[in-house]
């Protein structure tokens, strides 16, 4: 840890907690004990090179893999104990949109609905579609979208079931500045009309400051660095990210 | 309970409209079953006296190759396209995941053998129809699927996925199998056996068990 570390303590009740958790992938520890907390309404950014172990986090952090010691607690809930209602919050955008290519833009958010429960599904479905820019597409086969379509439709999907918390793992993966622009008003829109909490796994240094309210950075399965977004710089991340990312391989290579 | 089956018959909805406009296993269900009776007759150049004892393994072979076809594609669509992540995180119990991906891959074999027996019948000249001989083909189709879904969803994380689901399928089907072959032998006899055989009801019963088996087991399978 370094000085930026001492972040204070979120009062409100916490969207996500993580205590201690490790994962080993066979002989290989890819996750090395973090502790990691995200506030209500509070927006993190999370940086590291890859195989840094960001995404193995974020799937663990969702309950879609389990940790090979350590908790999570979503909005309070454990979810070894109640699985479902941990997951009923969670959102996820990822490098795959989980969308069905042979489906409609319509049929994929009706699956999705009818597996998350959403009231008033069909009211909900035009809604988000419209937020999202596909009303016009949706009766649109996914398979014929382009890749930035698909990750829009992406984001409709996450957010379907109007959970409390979002994690975004490189959601700008393959977009053109137009989609990202899209991708940060939709997600400001998110904020200030929902107060989700949100966790944004990038490697888009600007994008992931002007979204986030705090910033880590996740090297060789460890968290080297926190801070208040608002007290960086784009410059100084970089920095502090090609210095850890280099002391780290450097540390690779003489077998520590 | 609703809200479970109302998510089963979305999984059940969503396999059932997707294969309905691509057609890819329907059509290579279809056309396996179809050459393998096709073959088979001309191959044991069948007479009126061996007919009986042939068939029924006939019958079973097509149903039980080109059902290994669905039950294959199964999961690795859903792999192939990143959606079993999306599966894993809706809140849905595991075994509502298993009820809907078997449903659906029973659907497709009974569409598949909807246009398979007839074909059989005709080739054959059994009569196929009659009620029992139904219930046997469905209860051998409903414990085959049974199964194999569960073994596809195996299958489906190991490289060599196509060839692994029958090495892990087949020994364990067995069972079921010549449950199926046995019972459809009686029910296609000329002369029926003078007393009920234990054949009907060993299909049953194992249709119990693999279905248990499977519900109780598929969330420690169905992981990432």
């Amino acid at each position: 840890m370094t000085g930026g570390s001492e972040v204070a303590a979120v009062a409100a009740p916490e969207a996500l907690k993580a205590t201690g958790i490790t994962k080993r992938f066979g002989h290989r520890l890819v996750l090395k004990g973090i502790n990691f907390s995200l506030g209500q309404g509070e927006r993190v950014a999370l940086f590291g090179p890859n195989g840094a172990g960001k995404t193995t986090f974020v799937r663990i952090l969702a309950t879609v893999v389990s940790p090979t010691s350590g908790r999570v607690l979503v909005d309070g809930i454990d979810p070894q104990e109640e699985p479902l209602e941990a997951r009923r919050r969670i959102g996820v955008v990822s490098h795959h949109p989980y969308l069905y290519d042979d489906l409609t833009v319509r049929e994929n958010l009706r699956f999705y609905g009818r597996m998350y429960d959403v009231p008033d599904l069909d009211r909900r479905i035009a809604e988000t579609a419209r937020w999202v820019g596909l009303s016009a597409r949706l009766d649109d086969k996914v398979g014929t979208f382009s890749h930035g379509m698909q990750q829009r439709m992406a984001v409709a999907r996450a957010v379907l079931h109007d959970p409390e918390l979002l994690m975004l793992d490189e959601p700008e993966a393959g977009l053109d500045q137009d989609a990202l622009d899209l991708l940060a008003d939709l997600l400001n829109e998110a904020r200030d009309g929902h107060r989700r909490a949100a966790l944004i796994v990038t490697h888009h240094l600007d994008l992931g400051l002007a979204l986030s309210n705090r910033v880590v950075i996740l090297v060789d399965g460890r968290i080297v660095f926190q801070s208040p977004s608002q007290e960086l710089e784009p410059g100084t991340v970089r920095q502090l990210y090609s210095r850890h990312a280099s002391r780290t391989e450097r540390n690779r290579g003489q077998g520590r | 309970m609703r809200s479970y089956l109302d998510k089963v018959l979305a999984i059940v909805g969503k396999d059932v409209a997707a294969e309905l406009r691509t057609r890819e296993v329907l059509s290579s269900m279809f056309v396996f079953a179809l050459l393998v009776i096709v073959i088979f007759n001309f191959a044991f150049e069948l007479k009126v006296e061996n007919t009986g004892a042939v068939a029924p393994g006939v019958l079973w072979v097509a149903i039980v190759f080109a059902g290994m076809l669905g039950l294959n594609r199964s999961f690795i669509t859903e792999k192939d396209r990143g959606c079993m992540e999306g599966l894993l995180l809706c809140p849905v119990d595991r075994s509502a995941i298993y009820v809907g991906k078997m449903v659906g891959n029973l659907l497709f074999m009974a569409a598949m053998e909807a246009i398979v027996l007839p074909v059989y019948a005709a080739f054959f000249n059994l009569p196929v129809f009659a009620p029992r001989m139904l219930l046997i083909v469905l209860l051998g189709t409903i414990g085959f699927a049974a199964v194999g879904t569960l073994f596809s969803a195996v299958a489906v994380h190991t490289r060599t996925r196509e060839v692994m689901l029958p090495i892990l399928l087949l020994p364990v089907a067995v069972p079921v199998l010549v449950a199926a072959v046995k019972a459809t032998g009686d029910a296609l006899a000329s002369t029926p056996p003078p007393t009920e055989g234990p054949w009907l009801g060993v299909l049953i019963g194992f249709d119990v068990i693999f279905l248990t088996v499977a519900f109780l087991t598929f969330e420690y399978v169905f992981q990432e």
